[in-house]
Parts: C-alpha cells; sequence; structure tokens
C-alpha cells in the first residue's frame, strides 16, 4: 500500500460533445487530493486505453450522454484487459437509465453515478476502490 | 419616467418602509442573509419606482414591433399567432423520426424540428469507425438524400417549416433539404425553416465543430449568400446560447456570449460584402429558459434591446426586420432531474412561461424523461399540451408583453443588458470572439459558472426538490424509458452499401472532383457544388471527407 496520490483519467469517448459532467467532475476530483488528466473530446477507445496505461492511473472515469456507454463501457474494459490492465477501474456518469446499470457493473464497470450525484459522493467511492485495490496488490 | 414630485413622495415611503422593516426582520429573520438570481445578480428586498427611474419609456422600452424591441418584435404579439410549437425531435432510422413527426404534426405542432445522430452532426456515415455504437441514438441518422427523402415522407415542405439542429456539415444538410422539395416540386423560394448553422458555440460549448474557425465561417457566410438570393424564407443561421447555458453559464452570460458570436457573424458576413440591412432579416437567436422566472423574462427583454442597439449603433442597420431580434425558446435540459421525474413538467412550465412573457417565437418544452433518456411518445405529448394550456388556457396571450412596468422586471432588464454588455466590450478588447475562444476565456468562464453551480447545490445552498431537499425513496425503473435499438446501425450500414452500389459513382466522383476545386478558391460559393452533389445521391461523409482534406479539422483548447 502507498502514499500515492491517486491518478485518474477522465475520459469523453466517441462523438459526443457534451462535456460539463466531465469538466465538472474532473475539478471536483482534482479538489479532492487526486491527480486528474482529462482526454478532452473524440477519444477512440484505444486513445483512451493507451492514455490510463502510460499515465499508470488508478481509474478511468468514463462521462456519457450520448446512449452509446454499453459499446464504449464495454470496449474500454475489453481493450484494458487485453493490454494486461485489468486492475485499471473502471467507472462513469452521464445519462445512462437505471436499468442500464446492472449490465454495466456486469461489464465491469466498478460503479456509475447517475446525474444528480453530489461529486463528493463520487469522490469518497474513488478513494474507497483505490485504497481497496491498492491493498489487494 | 416618474414625476419628480411624484418620486420624492415614493423616496419618503420607501425611507420609512425601509425603518420599520428592520424592527420585522429581528422579530422574524429573513429566509437567508441575501438574495440573488440565479444567476446571481442581487437583489433587493423591494423594488419601486426609484429603481427605474432612469428608464426613459421611448427610448428604453418604446412600443411592440419598434426599436429597441423590448417589448417585443411583432407589434400585436401572441393576439395576433401564437409562437411555433416546434419539438425538437429524431431518433433511429428515418422511417422512426418520420412517424414521430407525423404523429407530432397530428396532435398540432406547427413546425418540425429535426434532432440529427452525432455521426451525421459531425460528417460521418454510418458505417465510418468513428460512428460505432452511436447511430440514431440522439437523433436520426441521415447519410445521403436518400435517408431524407424517407424523413420528410408525406410531409409537405411547401407547408411545414423545419427547424434542423446541424452546425458544421450544414450546407450538406440544407442541399438535401432543397433536394428532397425539388422531389415534392416545391421550389427552393417556398421553402420556411432554420438551419442552427452556429459554429461558434461549438467551439465553447456543444463539441460538434469539424473544421478550423476559417473554413467554418467560410460555409456560414457561402449559406447566408446562397440562400439571400435562392432561399429567402430561410432562416440562415439561429445563434445559439442554449448550449452555452447548458454547458453551465450564468443567464448573463448566456446573453452576452450569444450576442459576441452574433457579432462575430455580422462582421464575416460584412467581409464576405454581405449587406447586414440584407442578411440581417434572416438571422435569428435560439435561448435557453431556466427556473428562475424572473430572471429569465428579464434576460429575455435584455437580449432583444441589446441586439438591437448593436445593430444600430456598430453596423449603421437600419431595416427594422433586420434590427428585431426573433428566437426560438428550448426550456433547460439541465435542470431536469433523474430524481421524481414527473417534478420536471413543473418546472416545464415555468420555464415555458417565462419564454412566453419574454416573447419568444417559437418554443421547444423538454419532455420530463429527459434526464434519463430520449423522450418517449407519452412524455412528448404531455410536453407539447403544457405548450397548448399556456397558449389556450392561461391568459398571458392576450395582452402583449403584460410583465412590462414591473419595477422589479424593468430593474433586471437594465441589470443584465449592463453586464452583458461589459462582457461584450471586454470580448472586444480581447480581439473579438474567435480570439476570446483561441484564448480560452470564454470557455473558462463558463466552466467557473458550471462549477460554481455545482457547489452551490453540494452544500445546500441552491436547492432541487427531489435532489438535495424533499427527497423521497423512488421505486427504480417505474418509467418507461425509450431504447434505440444496436440494429440500427447495422441496417444504415447495409443501406449505404446498397446505395453505393446502385448510384451513378461516375457522376458522384465527378461532383465531389468540383467540391475540391472550389474548397481551394476562397472565394467561390460551395453550396451549388454541395446541392449537386447531394442530388447524384453522394454521401455526407464522402462530401464532409473531401472539405476535411482541403480544410482540416480543429483541435479543442482545452482549459479545466
Amino acid at each position: 500500500m502507498s502514499d500515492r496520490k491517486i491518478r485518474v483519467v477522465v475520459a469523453k469517448p466517441g462523438l459526443d460533445g457534451h462535456d460539463r459532467g466531465a469538466k465538472v467532475i474532473a475539478r471536483a476530483l482534482r479538489d479532492a487530493g487526486m491527480e486528474v488528466i482529462y482526454t478532452g473530446l473524440r477519444q477512440t477507445v484505444d486513445q483512451i486505453v493507451d492514455t490510463a496505461i502510460q499515465e499508470d492511473v488508478d481509474a478511468i472515469g468514463i462521462s456519457i450522454l450520448s446512449g452509446a456507454h454499453h459499446h464504449y463501457f464495454k470496449a474500454i474494459i475489453e481493450g484494458l484487459a487485453e493490454k494486461d490492465a485489468k486492475d485499471i477501474i473502471v467507472f462513469g456518469g452521464g445519462v445512462i437509465p437505471e436499468a442500464d446499470i446492472p449490465s454495466l457493473t456486469e461489464m465491469g464497470a466498478g460503479a456509475i453515478f447517475g446525474p444528480g450525484t453530489p461529486t463528493s459522493t463520487c469522490a469518497t467511492w474513488l478513494k474507497e476502490a483505490v485504497a481497496k485495490k491498492r491493498e489487494a496488490e | 419616467m416618474f414625476d419628480k414630485k411624484i418620486l420624492e413622495e415614493v423616496r419618503r415611503l420607501k425611507e420609512s418602509y425601509d425603518a420599520s422593516v428592520e424592527k420585522t426582520i429581528v422579530k422574524r429573520p429573513e429566509r437567508r442573509e441575501s438574495f440573488t438570481t440565479g444567476g446571481g445578480i442581487p437583489l433587493k428586498r423591494l423594488y419601486t419606482p426609484l429603481d427605474i427611474e432612469g428608464v426613459d419609456y421611448e427610448r428604453d422600452l418604446g412600443v411592440p414591433g419598434s426599436y429597441p424591441y423590448t417589448r417585443g418584435v411583432q407589434p400585436t404579439q401572441y393576439r395576433g399567432r401564437f409562437w411555433t410549437m416546434r419539438q425538437y425531435a429524431g431518433f433511429a432510422t428515418a422511417e422512426d423520426s418520420n412517424r414521430r413527426y407525423r404523429m407530432l404534426m397530428e396532435q398540432g405542432t406547427m413546425g418540425l424540428s429535426v434532432a440529427f445522430d452525432l455521426p451525421t452532426q459531425i460528417g460521418y456515415d454510418s458505417d465510418h469507425p468513428m460512428a460505432a455504437g452511436e447511430v440514431g441514438k440522439v437523433g436520426v441518422a441521415i447519410d445521403s438524400l436518400a435517408d431524407m427523402e424517407i424523413l420528410f415522407n408525406q410531409i409537405p415542405l411547401d407547408k411545414v417549416s423545419t427547424s434542423m439542429t446541424i452546425n458544421a456539415p450544414s450546407s450538406v444538410l440544407l442541399a438535401m433539404y432543397i433536394g428532397v422539395a425539388e422531389k415534392q416540386g416545391v421550389s427552393m423560394e417556398q421553402l420556411s425553416g432554420t438551419i442552427q448553422n452556429d459554429i461558434l458555440k461549438e467551439y465553447i460549448a456543444r463539441g460538434t465543430y469539424i473544421f478550423p474557425p476559417k473554413p467554418s465561417m467560410r460555409l456560414i457566410t457561402n449559406i447566408f449568400d446562397f440562400c439571400s438570393r435562392n432561399v429567402p424564407k430561410w432562416n440562415t443561421i439561429s445563434i445559439s446560447g442554449y448550449h452555452i447555458r447548458e454547458a453551465g453559464s450564468t443567464a448573463v452570460q448566456e446573453v452576452a456570449f450569444t450576442l459576441a458570436d452574433g457579432i462575430a457573424y455580422v462582421e464575416a458576413a460584412i467581409k464576405a460584402g454581405l449587406d447586414p440591412n440584407v442578411f440581417g432579416k434572416r438571422l435569428s437567436f435560439f435561448f435557453n429558459a431556466h427556473n428562475d422566472f424572473i430572471e429569465e423574462i428579464a434576460k429575455f427583454r435584455a437580449a432583444r434591446r441589446l441586439w438591437a442597439k448593436i445593430l444600430k449603433d456598430r453596423f449603421d442597420v437600419t431595416d427594422p426586420k433586420a434590427l428585431s431580434l426573433r428566437f426560438h425558446t428550448q426550456t433547460g435540459g439541465c435542470t431536469l432531474t433523474a430524481q421524481q421525474p414527473e417534478n420536471n413538467i413543473a418546472r416545464v412550465t415555468i420555464q415555458a412561461l417565462a419564454a412566453v412573457l419574454g416573447g419568444t417565437q417559437s418554443l421547444h418544452t423538454n419532455s420530463m424523461d429527459e434526464a434519463l433518456a430520449l423522450p418517449t411518445e407519452k412524455s412528448v405529448r404531455i410536453a407539447l399540451k403544457t405548450q397548448q394550456i399556456i397558449a389556450h388556457e392561461s391568459g398571458v396571450c392576450n395582452t402583449v408583453d403584460p410583465v412590462a412596468g414591473s419595477y422589479a422586471i424593468e430593474s433586471l432588464t437594465n441589470e443584465i443588458e449592463d453586464q452583458a454588455m461589459a462582457y461584450i466590450s471586454k470580448i472586444d478588447e480581447m480581439g473579438g470572439m474567435m480570439s476570446a475562444i483561441e484564448k480560452g476565456y470564454v470557455q473558462k468562464q463558463i466552466q467557473d459558472a458550471a462549477y460554481d453551480y455545482q457547489l452551490s447545490i453540494e452544500e445546500n445552498d441552491r436547492i432541487v426538490v427531489g435532489v438535495n431537499k424533499f427527497t423521497v425513496e423512488e421505486e427504480k425503473g417505474t418509467l418507461q424509458l425509450l431504447k434505440v435499438d444496436e440494429s440500427v446501425g447495422t441496417n444504415q450500414a447495409k443501406k449505404l452499401k446498397e446505395l453505393r452500389e446502385s448510384r451513378d459513382n461516375i457522376a458522384v466522383n465527378n461532383a465531389l472532383d468540383k467540391i475540391r476545386e472550389t474548397a481551394k478558391d476562397e472565394g467561390a460559393n460551395l453550396m451549388p457544388a454541395i446541392l449537386d452533389a447531394v442530388r447524384c445521391y453522394t454521401t455526407e461523409g464522402e462530401i464532409c471527407g473531401i472539405l476535411r482534406e482541403e480544410f482540416g479539422e480543429y483541435k479543442e483548447n482545452i482549459v479545466l
């Protein structure tokens, strides 16, 4: 277990240009003491996976409002597994119907935060999840 | 506006009120130490004639239908006809969306508003790798004129007006619309509607850009020019504050940045040799309506007055039609909550009423389930009925601008105009909107406002019913949501393959060569070449692909 600061990539996959949520969560996680890398818009799955590995992050936060969440969560989680980076936590948020959450967590998403979630809830969850992950290492 | 003697009397009354109210507050403290609008403008406890002492009725308000248009752009406003009830819709395939449009028309909607999916908005065909997972999701997938023909099947384009939310590739989609009209035997001169065609706000707030600013501005002025000659009833741009507000701006920033974008377009068009008295008539605006009722009403009035002044003072515009700011309004998508979604019906009602009291020409009311997914048919119907109830039952449409003269409304209208103008001056100092965007100034202002807004909710300084107060344990997943099937993408790809095999590919290649050649000549208008390409079923992705090669692609300037 290390005291290393939590590092997290906040990613906007695909073509969705709504980045308010991504930018708000990026700032909130930074204010909660984490190191945040924001990818900017229109990232491909490979770009996101590669950034996460190169930056040696603990987690990837995916923001999607375009309805393409199943497609991208699946592709990113599989992309990480292919590159032997399964330990990177994947979580996300956006306009995602409650009913879609079970299938996303089944794929391996750690948590999905819907609209109206306080950023502190997300930060607290991430801290605990990373602590657990590091303990296991 | 008031007699000096009367004002003295009011001052005396106000002073005695102020003195006595202190005693009341000692006994019964107010709910908060200070009150502000949703956007942070300080609000007084009480507004009186003293707060609008400097208002000159003729100069600042006037009558509806004349300069400075504070009280509305139409002399009789809604006594003549109601605003256009225009519900933004589109999803999955052209067939599915066509069915939704015909349902909306049967229910009394007066104009169509097309939502395109993200690949269409960014100039990719449905079978492009970047389109994977996105086809038909946030709007309808349109690849070629063939899809557009299905989209408007049995919808007479000489009778409806159509608004299309399309920006970077707007010239292509406008060409397709003209193409469908031709097939229906409707000429360009008969077409009415709007293309959003506002690229600056894409760089600031919405993210669906393709090309860098310079060629983007050229495409926009090409459309201004082409339409002023050939499609005279078409609104060639809808300068959009909506997305700026959804990205987190305040009401004042919404007005300021939208009008600053407007100034940039007017300057670009004048530079391209166009007359602002002519193209000025075809500029339209698009604003948001949020929950802070009086701030929103004042915002619309301030925007109208400020735009008229800018056109008159900066650009010497004299034509009344060009001076008057006409706008579409959409209620605030980001104000809707996923928690207790039925509450959103009440929010939308308040917002729509603010838009109507603010004098909108056209309105889209959001549906209650939009914080979760695209709306279902039932929720869209409730949203449309909300407008009909305001129009037919509330009585607010029976006299023009009924809120005028309210001390609070007039004072706030002045305040919003002043604060917006201060932003515009700041942007002028930075060398105009394009350079303010390049410096990241505008984006940063909006992001700061968005973050402050989020913190104010988390600190319970701002109450959102059902989210941070009056919460209830909800039954999960009781709401029926619209789901777009993944098969839409594969079907579109299949249709594209068939199209590419059956069309005249020599004509397509010639048309694409012509577009490339025209793109190289900065002074040429691209619209005729694009129109020819569309007519022979060249796809949107093929056209934008050539333009990408010639113009390059915009890279986002990330500011956090």
